[in-house]
């Protein structure tokens, strides 16, 4: 892994209690802020990552000198805009750009945690930003944001700190993972854990990662990000060098070529041990098992729900949001939502979609008219 | 202010209290949501088919979910609103009982609007001139038309008798919009309908 550069970094003093019983000490929290906090500090929005993402979610990311994952819905004029909001995205706990992690140093034993670092769940997540949030002395976030894992982190938000936030915008996510979803991630960590260079998580001394298992997981995990339709139009049938088949087992087809550049561009910015810790507290995710039900979690809420799925999205469809939507039309929320047509699939939230954007927008307009900044 | 809403929407504003509770079922663009939340302090939420309708509905920071109430509705539970409002969308659905009846499930009455299929310069297109009737608020084409199950005045009062469905309002309106008076020729002479209806707490 790349050493850290450009991030700030906030300190928990206290230990922080994890859902599985265990204990975080010294825990650090990576993050990157874009635009001001005004005085009254009312007009924070938490960004949330999804399971690849990171704090860079706005400007140009100084690790892959591309541009930020939501660079095109955050910044100055932008859907979320800089030049109002303050923006704070934190690397997730658990996660290997700078928040502690399975990459960390444990500082009890002085060594990297590998599998000695305690499974983590996204309330666990959602504590320990709960913790940078109000060290930034932020009260009330004006909204909480993310899709897919962090639209899950937007939900538990929305539930446990239900009183800290005034706008939830959970995109292209569900209340739990659903069995399909389980499969695919263990896969992806079968993967993982198959590959010898992973020897039990204890790899950071050798110098080698298991860059082939974790590039496999990821190959996996993107063919569930798009639709049948959009890799067809993508890449169809097309051959990548020739116009005849090799007749062996190198690279025909474009598609192929893409999901081996996708696997290998991710194995350079990603902790495979981190891809395991991620992976399974989304897995763990489920709001309908807490108590009271999905309808329970959301009683007495005062959050302003705005949610957005996108038609071709297999991992999470439509179906899952409006289960949730119908649990909050019977607690009486405030809740909005839209379907977006595309054929990009889950990955859509990340891409331009006009009518997405558009909406978001004036949803948070009429929020800002609605609370005041 | 109410120059923003249509004839029929400003009726039916009349007939909602102060802070009650409302679900407008094919709200639109949200304009009669935006006016009650302003002049009653009412809260509302709506259900809107199309996208644009729910964007310009959330821009006014309204609570609108995208969904279609042919199917829908079956989702909300019962009792939890005071009123339904149900404008000039009835003759498009494919299951205007279910959805009749999902409205007073829903809500402790519904306001439901329509365009009067027994007016009589509707009754003169056929009669007449042989062609389907067209005028402003049933402005398609015979192939193009959303509107698949059109209905008199007096279809709805044999449907709600029959359903044992109880008539507490019955408004009229002319082509210009204005409201009139309602007796035993509304049928012939009403442009535009408004009812509004609960169920029987007996049955």
């Amino acid at each position: 892994m790349k050493s850290l550069i450009l991030t700030d970094k906030f300190k928990i003093k206290n230990s922080i209690k994890l859902d599985s019983g265990e204990y975080i000490d010294s825990c650090e929290v990576a993050f990157k802020t874009f635009g001001e906090l005004n005085k009254k500090k009312t007009n924070a929005i938490l960004v949330c990552h999804a399971l690849s993402g990171d704090q860079f979610c706005s400007e140009i990311n100084p690790l892959t000198k591309k541009k930020g994952w939501w660079n095109i819905l955050i910044g100055p004029g932008k859907v979320i805009d800089t030049n109002i909001f303050f923006v704070v995205c934190s690397n997730v706990l658990g996660g290997c750009m700078g928040s502690t992690g399975p990459s960390s140093i444990n500082p009890n034993t002085k060594t990297n945690y590998g599998l000695n670092f305690p499974v983590i769940t996204i309330s666990d997540m959602v504590k320990v930003q709960e913790k940078l949030v109000s060290g930034l002395g932020i009260k009330k976030l004006f909204a909480v944001i993310g899709g897919s894992m962090g639209g899950m982190q937007t939900l538990e938000w929305a539930t446990r700190f239900s009183s800290k936030v005034n706008v939830a915008i959970p995109i292209a996510t569900s209340y739990r993972h659903s069995a399909q979803n389980i499969a695919f991630h263990e896969i992806g960590r079968q993967a993982i854990m198959a590959d010898p260079v992973w020897n039990k998580g204890n790899y950071y001394k050798s110098k080698k990662e298991p860059k082939g298992g974790l590039s496999v997981a990821r190959m996996i995990a993107h063919i569930t990000y798009l639709s049948e339709h959009a890799l067809q139009r993508k890449f169809g049938r097309n051959l990548q060098n020739s116009n005849f088949f090799s007749f062996n087992f190198d690279t025909d087809f474009q598609i192929e070529s893409y999901l081996k550049h996708q696997g290998s561009s991710f194995v350079e910015r990603f902790d495979a041990n981190s891809y395991l810790y991620i992976t399974k507290a989304m897995d763990y995710f489920d709001l309908s098992c807490r108590k009271g039900g999905l309808s329970g979690v959301f009683k007495n809420s005062n959050v302003n729900f705005c949610f957005f799925t996108f038609t071709s999205d297999w991992l999470f469809p439509t179906s899952e949001t409006k289960t949730i939507i119908k649990s909050l039309n019977s607690s009486n929320s405030l809740v909005s939502f839209v379907e977006v047509k595309t054929d990009k699939g889950h990955d859509a939230f990340l891409l331009e979609e006009p009518e997405f954007h558009a909406t978001l927008k004036g949803f948070i307009e009429g929020q800002i008219g609605k609370h005041g900044i | 202010m109410k120059k923003n809403l249509r004839n029929d929407l400003f009726v039916i504003s009349k007939l909602i209290n102060d802070r009650e509770k409302i679900l407008d079922v094919g709200c639109g663009s949200g304009n009669l949501l935006d006016f009650l939340l302003k002049t009653k302090k009412v809260d509302c939420r709506g259900i809107e088919i199309s996208q644009s309708g729910v964007n310009e509905c959330v821009k006014k920071g309204l609570s609108v979910i995208q969904g279609d109430a042919n199917y829908d509705l079956d989702d909300y539970p019962s009792n939890a609103f005071s009123t339904v409002i149900l404008s000039q969308t009835i003759q498009a659905m494919i299951f205007p009982d279910a959805v009749i009846k999902n409205l007073i499930r829903i809500g402790r009455r519904a306001i439901i609007s329509f365009p009067n299929f027994g007016y009589w310069k509707v009754r003169k297109d056929l009669l007449v001139r042989g062609k389907m009737p067209k005028n402003d608020i049933l402005p398609y084409e015979w192939f193009d038309t959303p509107n698949i199950h059109l209905c008199s005045c007096k279809d709805f009062q044999i449907f709600c008798e029959k359903n044992k469905i109880i008539i507490e309002k019955f408004m009229c309106l002319s082509e210009k919009g204005n409201q009139m008076k309602t007796n035993y020729f509304s049928n012939f002479f009403a442009y535009q309908v408004i009812f509004s209806v609960s169920k029987n707490k007996k049955s």
